[in-house]
């Protein structure tokens, strides 16, 4: 009998070390950016693109003050508050990253010290975006205003404050693949990026399962409202049936058809869009329009 | 005293449907802004629409569209906007629950409004440019608003 329990506990222990050995975070190679050159200017752009002040600046700051990334909002879900980091340009930010660990950040969810992120940092999202981009991205960030307020820590509870157990959540449900496949235009290729990459779009329109991972048949059909009220609506050609000059103008004044105006998130997601390019507007609406219809 | 205790057990139960099928105090004042927001929202269509050239420059109904929307601005509301009718505690509504809380800068909000409406109201009959220098204004003091205080559907 103690022989017995004896290996089950021998195998239980190369079960845990094999598990998460296999579910270790990832990181790139030392030469995976080499041959790229940074672009603070198309950095912005991808900055706006992927909505980083949204969250990562003061949700009350306007102008200019939204380029201090201090962090500090906190982001409910079922499974607790997540308090979004400083990762503005000083000691208690970003000052000491890599383009790389960046990258690894953005793609693999792995940080500098090399453990899990939570997935309230849209890496689900960003795994899709290109390394020029975030080489771009980091040369921009690197201009921007130091803040020396220090990140606090995450106010979630028992078991999921466990960040060895995010390696098997990405096992399960992280997937760099695009949802939207078949034939695009250049339009709606580039649509696809910027909602399915850099806005993220999915992390909040997209529904999830009991352990957060999306129901990617149900792409952006609209899901309950992390915050606990109310839903975040559906925008498959089902229920979002403006016209593309329509859904620019959303993008670009916040303008409902009815000339209703954006509220909550979807304002800050606005003020983002409308600082990109009217052509990269047009492409976020060409590719809503190719997004399959969920009722 | 087994009677009792389903009496009791009964009697709960009832309470609770009773406040489940209660229609909410608010639903008339909900109704109602949302009502004053509908006719905002018919205003500004008159008035975007000029001035991004969908239709053409009409002075007279540009004017009506900006006095309505000063007009509307001018209504005293305060009845529709009761503490307790937020989107936490009642069905139907977007509101969010910071526009009653400690230190909520509605009212300077809706003073910004006021201010792009009489802008407006002196430029929408003048001619189209003046028209369409009001509109950053008059449309940003309703997302001024909306970003703050208003749900993400």
């Amino acid at each position: 009998m103690r022989r017995i329990l004896k290996r089950l506990v021998v195998l239980g222990l190369i079960c845990l070390v094999a598990g998460l050995y296999l579910t270790r975070p990832r990181t790139y190679g030392a030469e995976a950016l080499a041959g790229l050159s940074a672009d603070a200017t198309r950095g912005e752009q991808v900055f706006w693109a992927g909505g980083c002040a949204s969250c990562h600046a003061d949700p009350k700051a306007t102008g200019d003050a939204q380029l201090v990334l201090a962090g500090g909002q906190r982001l409910a879900s079922p499974f607790g508050n997540f308090v979004v980091p400083n990762i503005s340009p000083s000691e208690q930010g970003i000052a000491g990253w890599s383009t790389l660990d960046l990258a690894n950040a953005m793609h693999y969810g792995t940080s500098p010290s090399g453990s899990h992120y939570f997935p309230a940092f849209p890496y689900g999202s960003y795994a899709k975006a290109t390394l020029q981009d975030i080489v771009d991205l980091k040369s921009y960030l690197d201009t921007l205003p130091p803040s020396d307020r220090a990140s606090e820590p995450h106010e979630v509870g028992f078991p999921f404050n466990i960040r060895l157990t995010l390696g098997g959540w990405k096992m399960l449900f992280y997937s760099d693949a695009f949802v939207v496949t078949g034939d695009l235009t250049p339009e709606e290729t580039r649509g696809r990026y910027l909602a399915e990459a850099l806005g993220h779009c999915g992390e909040c329109h997209t529904p999830r399962n009991a352990l957060g991972g999306w129901n990617r048949t149900a792409w952006l059909a609209g899901a309950a409202n992390p915050s606990g009220t109310g839903r975040i609506p559906n925008i498959t050609p089902a229920k979002l049936t403006w016209s593309t000059e329509e859904l620019v103008e959303y993008f670009t004044s916040g303008f409902t058809p009815e000339f209703d105006s954006a509220g909550g998130h979807m304002a800050y997601v606005v003020e983002n869009l409308s600082k990109l390019p009217e052509s990269d507007r047009a492409a976020i609406a060409a590719y809503l329009k190719k997004v399959p219809a969920v009722e | 005293m087994k009677l009792l205790g389903m009496m009791a057990l009964a009697a709960g139960a009832l309470m609770a449907a009773g406040v489940a099928l209660a229609e909410s105090p608010f639903d008339g004042a909900v109704g109602a802004r949302k009502a004053v927001m509908q006719l905002r929202g018919f205003s500004m269509g008159t008035l975007a629409g000029m001035a991004k050239g969908d239709v053409p420059y009409d002075a007279a109904a540009a004017q009506a569209a900006a006095d309505n929307m000063l007009a509307l601005a001018k209504i005293n509301v305060m009845a529709m906007w009761p503490p307790g009718s937020d989107s936490a505690s009642v069905t139907g509504t977007n509101a969010l629950a910071a526009i009653w809380a400690e230190g909520s800068t509605i009212g300077e909000k809706a003073g910004a409004h006021t201010q792009a409406a009489k802008a407006m109201q002196a430029a929408a009959g003048v001619d189209l440019a003046s028209l369409q220098g009001g509109m950053e204004a008059l449309g940003g003091s309703c997302g001024g608003c909306h970003k703050e205080f208003k749900a993400s559907q």
